[in-house]
């Protein structure tokens, strides 16, 4: 079985879970609305909140993630799941990588409702001239956040005591995304005169975030759900 | 001086990881397309041209925290045998089981299960066991046949074996497609076994299989392990049903204070 | 022992053989002679930074907090570079020895206790000089991170389990900072790029005051060293106490077990 294949089945497997169960839908994103609502109360000033928007998006997705992530491994912990994965001699490489693609396609899911949010509540204005850069940043920030997640998550995973761990080690991690990803947003966006050439050096970084945490994730995964 | 386990000597044992990888890579594409339609399809693990026991510990420590849940176990298992382990609770059943499984560490002594030595790589063993603990293991919002689908496919394996995985565990017809939370704890533990059973594994390690089964289901796994056997499986079952698992099992050993005594016949 | 990194007898050693000495002393004569040294350099320090190295034109007497933060920032750096290096050279088949996992365990608390000065060294000068005591500049958000980043490798070395699922689990944690580390550092200046606020290292420093600063950084070194070769031979000491206690643990399951088998059952 190679590790592609085991990739495949850990996603599909992942999303069945997800769809019988509706967490990510039913609890999560209506956290990450709240969170941007309760942004708005705290910051309560209409300019100050369109300027912010970008930051507020991606601050609020960096919270739902660890809820996110927190859920994909309770799920495997919850009957040993993952340590029955482990037994079965399934590539730890292939868990990773499937785990990451399901954590993507739902963290993807929750940044279009997040940036429709943004767009109602916020009166953010997405612009034309700025729409391939704004894809390119989702997919950019979303395949890092993917990866870092699984990682971490996997070694929050389990013991007791651990759980608490997982916003301690991902937020410093994710720094560099919520940096990169909401300067290349506000260039798309155009927020305070940034222009779509602004953004996309943040791109490349956010690309180099994203292969150092595959990369390394992929290797690492293993030792880290090792007991 | 204490000598550093940490520097355990992988070089020396280098050898065994090595006979593993070319047993892994080129003898079982080798051997299994040729052995696999001559014997029983169902329960068919892929048997390996050595003649060797199968679990062989020496000595074995392994802790959990700090506590030495294994002290000193010895234990050789052969080919084909169903080895029943009692003893009283805390004994160290459970955790001699995980340990053969791969997923503990050896802390001091040798131990050798499928040929592969679990001191230098306790990974390259586990695709070629299966465990079945305390827990099962299961995904609890997908139904039974998603997972028995899932774990088959972990090992390739087909359609026709999955059926034939949740037939043996009185699974299919209306429950195949029940999720796993609906069901009651013996049916999970069915559920569990058919997972295992698609795995086709050459060494099972059942932790009270019979738990929480009613009679036909009990009668089903005797059934399920006589066939794994007699397809040249191995088998060792940690049970506190005497009666029934040491019916079922051609050895008996008890495990008290982590360490392995042979019983007298 | 394979690996080690001290050239002198590993004092755990020296206890060993002589077991008429009750107490485990972590110093030994190169160590003694460093820590003199250290305390040399400090003298000299506090001699040159707080009385002989002359007073800024613009800052007057706050500049002489530089010769603690600069110092500090060195070390915190360093101390990583070392708790990196260290984690490599565990994960390493070659060269793996639990000592390199203590080295890079005890350069890590060393380094946060570093870290934590710089931070607060930094404000404090930032609040003498410019009134404000954070900026958001490059060096200083990075130092933050680092920070936070040590504490969170410091937490899950203290998650439990056998000394070499420690080592293993936090040795790939340190090689991951590694990679995350620049990325923040990148990202951060990129945000907020040098501005004139970082008149640090112009190049305005007199003769003296660069002297008083090399000083600085000299003493800051050898202390360091001081505590990572204490504190690692502290943790060694320790991990050594554990074995001993498995020791006894075992004993004391055997016995439970011998125990248990003179009850006629």
């Amino acid at each position: 079985m190679n590790t592609w294949r085991i990739a495949r089945l850990v996603a599909a497997k992942d999303l069945r879970v997800e769809w019988r169960s509706r967490v990510v839908v039913n609890q999560v994103l209506p956290f990450a609305a709240l969170v941007m609502v309760m942004f708005a109360f705290a910051l309560d000033n209409d300019q100050v909140l369109t300027r912010v928007a970008p930051g507020l998006v991606w601050l609020a997705t960096m919270f739902s993630l660890l809820v996110i992530v927190q859920r994909a491994f309770a799920v495997e912990t919850a009957d040993g799941a993952l340590d029955a994965l482990q037994v079965a001699g399934v590539r730890p490489g292939g868990i990773f990588l499937g785990k990451a693609m399901a954590l993507a396609a739902q963290l993807a899911v929750l940044e279009l409702v997040l940036l429709g949010a943004a767009v109602v509540l916020y009166k953010a204005e997405v612009v034309a001239s700025g729409i391939v850069l704004l894809v390119t940043t989702y997919v950019a920030a979303t395949t890092g956040l993917a990866f870092v997640g699984t990682l971490y998550g996997g070694l929050a995973a389990g013991a007791k005591g651990r759980e608490t761990l997982l916003p301690l080690l991902m937020l410093p991690v994710v720094a560099p995304v919520l940096i990169g990803a909401t300067r290349a947003t506000e260039a798309a966006l155009g927020t305070e005169n940034a222009t779509p050439s602004d953004g996309w050096p943040w791109i490349g970084l956010l690309t180099l975030f994203a292969v150092v945490f595959g990369v390394g994730g992929a290797l690492a995964f293993g030792s880290l759900i090792d007991e | 001086m204490q000598p550093d386990s940490g520097t355990s000597s992988a070089e020396d044992r280098g050898w065994s990881v090595s006979v593993c990888a070319v047993m892994d890579s080129v003898v079982q594409p080798v051997v299994q397309p040729v052995v696999q339609p001559v014997v029983q399809p169902v329960v068919q693990p892929v048997v390996q041209p050595v003649v060797q026991p199968v679990v062989a510990l020496v000595d074995v420590v392994a802790v959990l925290g700090s506590f030495p849940a294994l002290a000193g176990a010895s234990l050789t298992v052969n080919r084909g045998e169903i080895l029943l382990l009692r003893g009283p609770n805390g004994a160290g059943k459970t955790t001699l089981l995980r340990l053969c499984a791969g997923l503990l560490p050896v802390e001091r002594g040798t131990a050798t299960v499928l040929g592969c030595d679990l001191v230098a790589d306790r990974t390259a063993v586990r695709n070629r066991v299966g465990l079945l603990g305390h827990s099962n293991g299961l995904y609890a919002d997908l139904t039974v046949a998603d997972n028995v689908r899932f774990w088959g496919a972990t090992v390739g394996a087909t359609q026709a074996e999955i059926d034939d995985s949740l037939t043996r565990m009185g699974l299919s017809n209306r429950l195949a497609d029940v999720q796993v939370a609906r069901l009651s704890a013996g049916q999970r533990r069915r559920t569990a076994l058919a997972c295992l059973v698609a795995r086709r594994a050459e060494l099972w390690l059942l932790d009270e299989p019979h738990a929480g089964l009613d009679a036909m289901g009990r009668d089903d796994l005797d059934v399920t392990l006589r066939d794994a056997t007699a397809a040249g499986a191995t088998v060792i079952v940690a049970s506190h049903e005497l009666e029934r698992a040491g019916a079922l099992a051609t050895r008996v050993v008890e495990v008290v204070g982590g360490q392995v005594r042979r019983v007298a016949p | 022992m394979t690996g080690s990194m001290t050239s002198t007898r590993n004092p755990a050693e020296e206890m060993q053989t002589d077991p008429t000495r009750d107490r485990a002393p972590t110093s030994t004569t190169f160590s003694r002679t460093l820590g003199l040294a250290a305390l040399a350099g400090s003298g000299w320090l506090i001699v040159f930074g707080l009385f002989l190295s002359p007073n800024d034109r613009v800052q007057k007497t706050g500049v002489r907090i530089m010769y603690v933060h600069v110092p500090s920032a060195w070390l915190a750096y360093l101390a990583f570079i070392v708790t990196g290096l260290s984690s490599i050279a565990y994960l390493w088949k070659r060269t793996r020895s639990l000592t390199w996992d203590r080295i890079a365990g005890a350069s890590a608390e060393v380094g946060v206790l570093f870290m934590g000065i710089t931070l607060v060294s930094g404000s404090l000068w930032g609040r003498i000089t410019w009134g404000t005591y954070w900026t958001w500049d490059a060096r200083l958000t990075t130092t933050a991170f680092l920070f936070v980043t040590y504490v969170g490798y410091l937490a899950v070395r203290d998650l439990g389990g056998s000394q070499q699922q420690r080592a293993k689990r936090s040795a790939v944690l340190a090689v991951l900072a590694m990679l995350e580390v620049p990325l923040v550092h990148f990202s951060v200046t990129w945000w907020r790029p040098l501005h004139q606020n970082e008149t640090v290292s112009d190049g305005k420093l007199s003769g003296l005051m660069l002297f008083t600063l090399f000083v600085g950084i000299i003493a800051f070194t050898l202390l360091y060293v001081w505590l990572v070769l204490h504190r690692q031979r502290v943790l060694a000491l320790l991990d050594q106490v554990d074995d001993q206690g498995l020791d006894v643990a075992i004993a004391e399951r055997r016995d439970e077990a011998i125990a248990a088998q003179e009850v006629p059952s």
